[in-house]
Order: C-alpha cells, then sequence, then structure tokens
C-alpha cells in the first residue's frame, strides 16, 4: 500500500469497519453547518434516509422540506444560492438528477448557482429496491454538464471530506453514496483534494482505476493478484470531473493497461472518461468492470454485484483479460 | 439613477411605448425572436423599472436589490429594452446585437453579463422555483428586498410551476409576487385550447396565493397591485396581468402566429409607425 496515504491499517481484515458512505454526508453537513452560516440544505421527503435529518435536527431553520418534488427542490436550491447560500440537494440518485436533469443544467449548471447536489442509495447495492430504484445513469448525465465537478467518494471519511470540500469550493457539484455499509479505506488523516486522484497501491503490470465503495473491490483484487506475481497499481478516481487525467495517464505509461471499476453503467461513467483520457494521451488496452448495459433487479446487495459482475473475482478477470492484450 | 425612480403616469406610458419601438427594431435586426409577448408585457416591465423597483444601474449586484426572475425568458427583447432604457446597457448595443455572437442579450436572457439579469431562462417552469429560493434567502437573513417572478400563462402547463406554487403557499412566503401574462396564447394556439388553464384564479387561490386580476396595460392598476401585495400579510401574491398579444402593433394583436417570429423590414415599418402615432396619442391626452 502506499506510504503517507495513513490508509486503514486493518483495510484487507474480515472484521474492517463498516460504514455507509451516506453518514460521511449527514455528519460532514453537520460540521459544516457549524462553520458556515450559509450551508443550508434541501431534501425531497427523504431526510433521514440521505442523512440530512442530522442537519435538520441541528439546524432546523436551514433546513427546508421540499416535498416530493425534486424539479421545484432543485430551482429553490438555485435561488438561494443565487442569493449567498450554499445550498446541498439531498435525494436519492435516480430522482437527482434523474427527474430534474433539465433544472440541473439550466438553473444551476447554466446560472454557476453554488448548489451542492447529493445523490444517496447510487449503485445496484441499493438492493431489493429493485432497478427503479438503482442509480447507474447518474454520472453519465452528471458528467456531460458544464461548470458541474462531479465527486464519487470512496468511504465514509471521504464522503465526509468531499462534503466540506464541495463546500468550500464556489460553484455546481455533484456526488454520490451508497446506501449499504461498506468498508472504511481511508483515515482521517489520508490526504484528499478535489480534482486529485489518489494512488493507493503502486504496481507496474496493470493500472486499476475504481471509485466510490468498490475502490475496496479494486484493492483486494490486487492483494489477490499479488500472490499470482501480478503487481496492480490501484488508483482512486474519486473525482470524475474534473478528471485527474495526469495521474491516471502516468500511472498508464508505465503499466500499458487499465481496468475499470465503478458501480455504474459501463457507458458514459468512468470507464468514459478513462477511455477518452487514454484515447486522447496515450491509448492502451483498456478493460471495464461495471454495470453492462442493463437494468438492475431486486436481490441482496452482494448478490447483485455477482450476478452483474462487481465483485473482486470479475476484476480479476478483467485483470487478465487485459494483460493477454499487452 | 440609483434607487427607485418616480415617473408619472404620463411619462410611464411614454417610456412602455419607447420600449416597444426598441424591441421592435431590435427584432427585426436580429432576424428571428419573439414578437407577441415583449409588447404584451412592456407595460409592466416599464412600471417595474422605473416605478416600483429598488435597482441600480451602476452597481447591478447593489445587496438589497428588488430581485426579478424572468421565467419565460423567450420575451427577453422587453427585458433588454426595459434594462437598457433604465441605463443597465447601451441602447444602440441593444438594438444592433440582439441575439449576436458574444454580446449580452442572448437568445434567452442569462446571467453572464453584468447587466442586472439575475439568473438565466429557457425551459419554462423554472423562473418561480428560483424566485422561492430567493424570497427563503431574503426571509433568512431578514432582508427588505422584494422578489418578482414573471412568468407566461403556457408554462402553467409545467409541472414544476404548481410545485413551485405549492411551496411558495407552504412557506407563506409574503416577500414573493409572481406575475403571470395571462395573454391566452402559446405556440400551438390559444391556452384553453391546448391546454385549458381556468379557472386560474381560484387554482392560485386554493394554493393559498393572495390573487389580484388586473388589466396588464393600465400601468395604475399595476402599481396598485403590487403596493396590495406588498401588504398582505402571510401569503404570496400571484398578479394576474391581462394583456394584450402584441399590443400596440395592430397586425400583431392577439394573433399567436407572431408569439415567436420577428416582424420583417416592412412589417416592422408599420409597426413602428404605428407605435409613433399612438406617441403622438398619449403626449396630446395627458396635454
Amino acid at each position: 500500500m502506499a506510504k503517507n496515504l495513513f490508509l486503514n491499517p486493518k483495510v484487507f481484515a474480515a472484521d474492517v469497519e463498516q460504514i455507509p458512505t451516506r453518514n460521511g454526508y449527514g455528519d460532514g453537513l453537520v460540521e459544516l453547518g457549524k462553520e458556515d452560516e450559509r450551508v443550508v440544505v434541501l431534501t425531497g421527503d427523504l431526510a433521514e434516509s440521505t442523512r440530512a435529518h442530522l442537519f435538520q435536527k441541528a439546524y432546523p431553520k436551514r433546513f427546508f422540506e421540499c416535498g416530493v418534488a425534486e424539479q421545484n427542490m432543485m430551482g429553490v436550491a438555485a435561488g438561494l444560492a443565487l442569493s449567498g447560500k450554499i445550498p446541498f440537494v439531498s435525494s436519492y440518485a435516480v430522482f437527482v438528477p434523474g427527474r430534474n436533469w433539465d433544472q440541473f443544467r439550466v438553473s444551476v449548471c447554466y446560472t454557476k448557482a453554488n448548489v451542492k447536489v447529493a445523490g444517496a442509495h447510487a449503485g445496484i447495492s441499493v438492493g431489493p429496491d429493485g432497478a427503479t430504484h438503482q442509480a447507474l445513469e447518474d454520472l453519465a448525465i452528471t458528467r456531460v454538464l458544464p461548470n458541474l465537478t462531479v465527486v464519487v467518494p470512496c468511504d465514509y471519511q471521504e464522503t465526509k471530506k468531499a462534503t466540506k470540500a464541495l463546500a468550500n469550493m464556489k460553484g455546481p457539484a455533484y456526488f454520490r453514496f451508497a446506501r449499504e455499509k461498506t468498508p472504511v479505506i481511508t483515515t482521517e488523516k489520508t490526504p484528499f483534494k478535489l480534482g486529485e486522484a489518489i494512488v493507493m497501491r503502486e504496481g507496474k503490470d496493470v493500472t486499476i482505476a475504481a471509485c466510490g465503495p468498490l475502490v475496496h473491490q479494486a484493492l483486494v483484487a490486487a492483494e489477490m493478484l499479488k500472490k499470482q506475481k501480478i503487481s496492480c497499481e490501484v488508483v482512486n478516481c474519486h473525482t470524475l470531473k474534473p478528471f485527474d487525467e495526469a495521474t491516471l495517464v502516468k500511472s498508464v505509461k508505465k503499466t500499458n493497461a487499465c481496468v475499470t471499476v465503478e458501480e455504474h453503467q459501463i457507458i458514459g461513467g468512468l470507464a468514459g472518461a478513462v477511455s477518452e483520457t487514454l484515447g486522447r494521451n496515450f491509448p492502451a488496452p483498456i478493460e471495464n468492470v461495471g454495470m453492462p448495459n442493463s437494468f438492475g433487479e431486486s436481490g441482496e446487495p452482494n448478490e447483485l454485484l455477482e450476478k452483474y459482475g462487481m465483485t473482486a473475482k470479475h476484476i480479476m478477470k478483467a485483470v487478465q483479460k487485459v494483460l493477454k492484450r499487452k | 439613477m440609483a434607487g427607485r425612480v418616480n415617473l408619472s403616469e404620463k411619462d410611464l406610458a411614454l417610456k412602455a411605448n419607447e420600449i416597444r419601438q426598441d424591441v421592435i427594431t431590435a427584432l427585426v435586426e436580429a432576424k428571428s425572436g419573439h414578437s407577441a409577448g415583449p409588447l404584451g408585457m412592456a407595460d409592466i416591465f416599464t412600471a417595474l423599472y422605473f416605478k416600483l423597483l429598488n435597482v441600480d444601474p451602476k452597481k447591478p449586484d447593489l445587496p438589497n436589490r428588488d430581485r426579478v426572475v424572468l421565467s419565460n425568458a423567450h420575451i427577453c427583447p422587453v427585458l433588454y429594452a426595459t434594462l437598457a432604457q433604465r441605463g443597465f446597457c447601451s441602447r444602440t448595443d441593444f438594438l444592433k446585437n440582439l441575439r449576436k455572437l458574444g454580446h449580452p442579450f442572448q437568445g434567452h436572457s442569462n446571467n453572464h453579463f453584468d447587466i442586472g439579469i439575475e439568473t438565466c431562462g429557457g425551459p419554462l417552469g423554472q423562473g418561480l422555483s428560483q424566485a422561492v429560493g430567493m424570497a427563503l434567502a431574503a426571509r433568512m437573513d431578514g432582508a427588505k428586498w422584494h422578489t418578482y417572478a414573471l412568468m407566461s400563462d403556457g408554462e402553467l402547463d409545467e409541472g414544476q410551476s404548481w410545485e413551485a406554487i405549492m411551496m411558495a403557499g407552504k412557506e407563506r412566503l409574503r416577500n414573493l409576487t409572481a406575475i403571470v401574462d395571462r395573454n391566452n396564447i402559446q405556440i400551438d394556439g390559444f391556452t384553453e385550447d391546448i391546454m385549458p388553464l381556468e379557472p386560474l384564479a381560484d387554482k392560485w387561490k386554493a394554493f393559498n396565493w393572495h390573487v389580484i386580476d388586473i388589466d396588464g396595460h393600465n400601468i395604475e392598476q399595476f402599481i396598485d397591485a403590487v403596493n396590495e401585495a406588498k401588504a398582505i400579510y402571510e401569503k404570496p401574491t400571484v398578479i394576474l396581468a391581462h394583456t394584450i398579444p402584441g399590443k400596440g402593433v395592430s397586425f400583431m394583436e392577439k394573433h399567436f402566429e407572431w408569439h415567436g417570429k420577428p416582424p420583417n423590414k416592412e412589417e416592422a415599418e408599420q409597426a413602428l409607425q404605428e407605435l409613433r402615432t399612438l406617441r403622438g396619442r398619449i403626449k396630446s391626452e395627458h396635454e
């Protein structure tokens, strides 16, 4: 593992601490509320499950319940931001930006309103609720918007840091969280800077570019591949936009092969960002781990990740495949 | 001039007439754009910017300025013409450069240029939500400024409009006034044929708004309505301004075909001649 990153020493242990990334959002908001009076929080009837209720409890006068009306909520956030507030819009990623993409585009991104949009319950691991509630397209439809910063934090700590970093950055942003408990990979001391990918593990044979909680699976895969004498470099690409091209290109120039890992459609998300970057700068073989152009279905998170091919085992297969193409 | 200006009734009518002429001149030069809406709303824009609003052309970002959100941003020629007449930007620049590359006078109004425009519009139904956010921010800060949302009747087809109407009612936003251009037309025809809105006043009332119906070309009525809106406690107000699309130009009045097209040179000449005749009449009526 890379030094100076102060990663969780128990990251590979069976009893590694697990916390949902959305809790990092809730806890980050409460800290922000204390630090900056301009911070306000909105939700569309999803206060508790997005963890926005923690802010609501602490700062009720700066909390707005907008009801099940996501289009209006995005516009209200824009108006608050254009009047000097720093609004955090809290909903599920399937609804926000799913139901209010035009409002996101015009009222927020085009006006450059300082709105932060939080999409909870992202990815297939939301599980039993089924396909309608599994956000697997949100990164594709946000990454394409001008003026927007897009972040996919990998664990509780990184989500908390991202929440605070986005409040301190001027301009529109989108970030997404998972519902389930996921391993805590980083610690309070781990550095985090928007737009700067983190090389979590150095290697020479292949680059694994990952984002979100699946970064853990990428690290596990890399650890197992070590036993097969395959050396993997694992890059945590937490900021999809602006994408840290330099870190990725530097890594792939060394490894000459890349595997992308994300809980999102292979089209348009991290795989898109990586392919575009390497295509322009350093063409190399790429394999993708992600949702294979399909809707999900009901099931337990682990069953779904297994069925649709997003586990450490699938990452290992993708690595072996890409190495043959070198 | 900073703060409010205070034109007489006659001067307001003359100013609205000038603004209508500027709209026609700019549209014929632009060769595309919307005619009916801007002409229909000229009286209301004049009353806002030359009587009611606290704004400063020298300081477009004055912190305590009143906020105007233009939701049906396709009628922006009347906003530009009014801002230019009020001194926020160059009038000759506007007359020449509507919808032209690199100029502030975009096809739909946006906030990228420092000429006193608060936000971006275009896709209908988005403005009132933004205005609700602004009014909430003002209330949180204990600020005295007022937010005005200008909307079309056609955009009340949008579900988002009603989401915003619902939330403003819930929040009892007395510092918010919506002004609906009730001109009865939209692109494909008359509103009551496309998607009936009536009973419109009752709908707003049911969402806990105070409703005032006015003749949108009677500047005095409009000023009274705004003052009433500000006096109403614990409720947002909507002013349903009944206007004539294309007002002031005989061949454009009440024709939905003029919603989305500009006059050609001959038509513009006739329109300007009619408006100049009207100007003479306004002058003599007040003498």
